[in-house]
């Protein structure tokens, strides 16, 4: 096996702000706060940290889509920084925490503050979520569209539920897949949601409730798509001898996956019953002798509930297409099942913390902090996974 | 179709032109390799196949077959026809080679994986969109 050099790397701490809908708060106070209190829970200060990371930097992709960039946290908090690195061309979201394994690995920084942060609840206003390339024009309508966009956007798919619903739609022509099966991840996050004090909902939600919502884009209902909220969350990637000063049992990152094998493109993949997280998935386990049984809890990406479909298979928990009977039911991935999936409710529940929220609860579970939603039987190995489409990245964590 | 409805239009480039402006003659084009044949899409200044920069614009038959589809509901501009089908379609001429797209002239409903289809141009000021209809009998 080539030279793994994450394993180099922990997590020390994890930190995340208040969050919920249209809250109105700067979103660079969200960030400090989650940031800080990530600083705190590692049992570090602010002189400890010597590397900033972060998705996507400051960058306005879409309104809401960016709380805070490396300048405006690392000039906030008069940081002395010996690495950093901000951007949205990575291997998703949490291809900015990867980031910083390596850089802790490579003797870079010994202790990497990362943060992802996001306002889209506030930003999108009351008209809720709109569309790519709609646009406010004024009187001369939208402004036209180049690049990537002009290959969707002119021809009515405005959305990630679009495009995301052609994957969905060719899987369930291929594999047989249901509605009815695809369900049992919201479902399941709303069961999980009920239990996380934090969640935007916790009402309960039915097979029912789920048959009889209305229509986005097939095969993709309203409770498919994942809620946009405010919120920040912070995690720090410490240097395995640095982090022996930390005041927390020490999670090691024992693989990542960062792997990009095919078309970087929603409707050019080679394969349209899944995506970028094939590639990602495959390639952590090239690193690593665990296997998927091994694992005990599991933080799979929802921010549209097909998506942690395609990481299961990814990620081998079952074979290629056989997500569907995988999940039929919800025994198995429920909180006391043999694959707790998802244990804060998820994007789809919890709220779209934008694949951070994963990795954080991977932690809160390993820990031991989870509260009433802390699965049983002392997990001590867990898998986080964020993006899907054309970009995607998982890590593997184990207590030691 | 009755009405045509809204669309955000593309922006026109010296790469992009032969694209959006073939169907003023009822050509759907693409650039082409002549060292290899391999046709490319989106453009780009040499072939992935062989790595030639010898890449010429040529039409394609037209003929395409519905990778997969989905039938959007959700307003995100106003417009009467909802649900529209937005698919994905393989050109005849090489696999790989897709466009996103809508399938029209039959009802949403009707549209199917593996489905035959045709392109068919609907122009918007100065840019023809692309879009399929069902090949006859098909
Ligand atoms: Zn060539």
């Amino acid at each position: 096996m080539t030279d793994v050099l994450e394993r180099k790397a922990c997590l020390t701490g994890v930190g995340q702000s208040q969050v919920g809908r249209r809250l109105m708060r700067d979103p660079l106070e969200l960030t400090l706060d989650a940031c800080i209190a990530a600083i705190e829970d590692a049992g570090l200060t602010l002189d400890d940290i010597d590397g900033l990371s972060t998705y996507p930097g400051g960058v306005d992709l879409s309104p809401g889509f960016s709380g805070a960039g490396i300048i405006q946290v690392q000039d906030a908090l008069r940081l002395e920084l010996n690495w950093f690195t901000g951007g949205v061309e990575m291997p998703g979201q949490l291809g900015s925490v990867i980031n910083a394994c390596m850089a802790v690995a490579t003797g870079l920084a010994r202790h990497v503050l990362c943060f992802r942060s996001i306002w889209e609840s506030t930003a999108q206003g009351t008209g809720g979520r709109g569309g790519f390339g709609v646009g406010n024009g004024g009187d001369g309508g939208p402004p036209r569209v180049g690049e990537e966009m002009q290959w969707t956007i002119p021809f009515r798919a405005y959305s990630p539920a679009n495009w995301i619903g052609l994957f969905a739609q060719r899987h369930f022509h291929e594999f047989g897949t249901t509605r009815e099966q695809m369900a049992q991840i919201p479902l399941n996050a709303r069961k999980n949601a009920q239990l996380n004090p934090k969640a935007i909902y916790r009402d309960p939600l039915t097979m029912d409730d789920y048959l009889a919502s209305r229509l986005i884009s097939t095969p993709f209902c309203l409770y498919d798509c994942d809620v946009p909220v405010d919120g920040a969350t912070a995690v720090i990637v410490s240097h395995a001898d640095a982090a022996k000063d930390c005041r927390k049992p020490l999670l090691q990152v024992e693989a990542v996956g960062s792997a990009l094998r095919g078309r970087p493109s929603w409707y050019l993949f080679d394969d349209l019953t899944t995506m970028a997280m094939r590639d990602a998935g495959k390639m952590l386990w090239e690193r690593t002798d665990l296997m998927p049984a091994d694992i005990d809890v599991a933080e799979l990406y929802d921010g549209f509930s097909f998506l942690t479909m395609s990481w299961l298979e990814a990620l081998g928990f079952c074979g290629k297409g056989e997500s569907g009977p995988f999940i039929e039911g919800g025994q198995r991935i429920a909180r006391d099942g043999e694959l707790p999936l998802n244990t804060d409710g998820g994007q789809l529940s919890a709220g779209r913390l934008h694949g951070y929220g994963f990795l954080h609860e991977a932690c809160v579970q390993l820990w031991g902090e989870g509260g009433e939603r802390q699965v049983p039987g002392d997990p001590a190995v867990a898998v986080a996974a964020a993006g899907g489409g054309t970009q995607a990245g998982c890590l593997l964590l184990t207590r030691g | 179709m009755s009405e045509k409805p809204f669309r955000v239009l593309p922006e026109l480039t010296e790469t992009t032109r032969h694209f959006w402006e073939g169907g003023r003659e009822g050509e759907l084009r693409f650039p082409r390799c002549q060292e290899c044949g391999t046709w490319v899409h989106p453009p780009t200044p040499i072939c992935p196949g062989c790595l030639s920069k010898d890449l010429a614009v040529e039409a394609v038959s037209g003929t395409a077959t519905v990778l997969t589809f989905t039938l959007n509901h959700q307003h995100w501009v106003p417009s009467p026809d909802h649900p529209y089908a937005i698919a994905i379609v393989e050109l005849d001429e090489q696999e790989g080679l897709r466009l996103t797209t809508n399938v029209v002239n039959c009802a949403a409903e009707d549209v199917r994986i593996g489905m035959r289809v045709q392109v068919v141009f609907d122009q918007y000021e100065d840019v023809w969109i692309p879009l399929f209809q069902p090949v006859e009998g098909s």
